[in-house]
């Protein structure tokens, strides 16, 4: 299987929108074995100032694989998941993620580099949040490289 | 509790944590996340795809270490950069119908550098399982108050 080099520079843009809820929220906050209020209580979370529950911060994950799946899953790239390693990620919040939040990402794949029999994919999302007129507020940036494993890899 | 930059220094330790992982938390893991890779919690298609056996969401070590830095910070919004490198998978053994876990992750966290300018704390994570580095360069930048 070989890696389709000219996936570097390709862009998807924003599809469905993901509709942050509370349950969600503390479905993740639970799974990552976070304990803090602001995931969980209402009041905890405004108490400290914010409108509604605060995602913890790996939660935009959920977003950027789902960004990330339009690419594996594009049968031009020639990826095959069961090979893929997760090699590095990177969260930049411009603001914390809400429940009530209506995100969409827009994925770049910004790398693609071969290395021994497989290769190296650096992909980024740009995590916005829809407002009432469908303005988009930037809320996260995420960055990850997946290795995808040759044979014997 | 918030944190003021005065009261602050680098190479300040912020705490540790011991997280027990079984195969149950991957599914939940995997259930929260969406993530369904089979590697996370099906034995014979991991050593299918040659690794050891069934291993962790690099992303379910990551979120979990960074549980130290959010209970620190006192406030999960807090936490504004955070990245990692993931160098050694976390093996989790298959310890269903006992009270044992299948694998421990030990996470201890240092101040690494204060940024006056922007008022922050870059919080560096040491992540260990079974006696390595299971994550390189793992960084959570904290705004202070």
């Amino acid at each position: 299987m070989t890696i389709n080099p000219d996936l570097q520079g390709r862009s998807y843009p924003a599809a469905e929108v993901y509709d942050v809820g509370r349950e969600k929220i503390r479905e993740f906050a639970r799974a990552v074995k976070a304990t803090h209020p602001a995931h969980f209580d209402v009041d905890a979370a405004k108490a400290l100032g914010h409108g509604d529950l605060v995602a913890p911060p790996t939660f935009a994950i959920i977003i950027a694989q789902r960004a990330d799946a339009q690419l594996i899953e594009d049968p031009e790239a020639g990826i095959d998941f069961s090979r893929v390693v997760h090699a590095d990620q990177r969260f930049t919040h411009h603001r914390p993620i809400f429940a009530g939040d209506r995100l969409v990402a827009e994925l770049h794949v910004d790398g693609v580099r071969a290395m021994g029999g497989g290769a190296m994919i650096t992909t980024r999302s740009e995590i916005f949040a829809l407002g009432a007129d469908d303005s988009r507020e930037p809320v996260t940036t995420t960055s990850s490289s997946i290795l995808v494993r040759g044979e014997g890899q | 509790m918030s944190l003021s930059i005065h009261e602050l220094s680098a190479g300040q330790e912020i705490g540790s944590r011991t997280i027990e992982v079984t195969r149950t938390d991957l599914v939940k893991y995997a259930g929260a996340s969406g993530d369904f890779n089979p590697i996370h919690w099906n034995e014979a298609f991991a050593t299918s795809v040659e690794l050891p056996g069934v291993i962790a969401h690099g992303m379910f070590t990551m979120g979990s270490a960074v549980q130290l830095v959010t209970d620190w910070a006192g406030d999960p919004a807090a936490v504004v950069d955070f990245q990692t490198r993931f160098t050694k998978p976390v093996l989790v053994t298959d310890t269903t119908g006992t009270a044992d876990a299948g694998a421990t992750i030990e996470v201890s966290g240092i101040i690494g550098k204060l940024d006056a300018e922007a008022n922050t704390a870059r919080v560096d994570l040491t992540v260990m399982a079974a006696g390595q580095k299971v994550l390189m360069k793992a960084q959570a930048v904290v705004k202070l108050a």
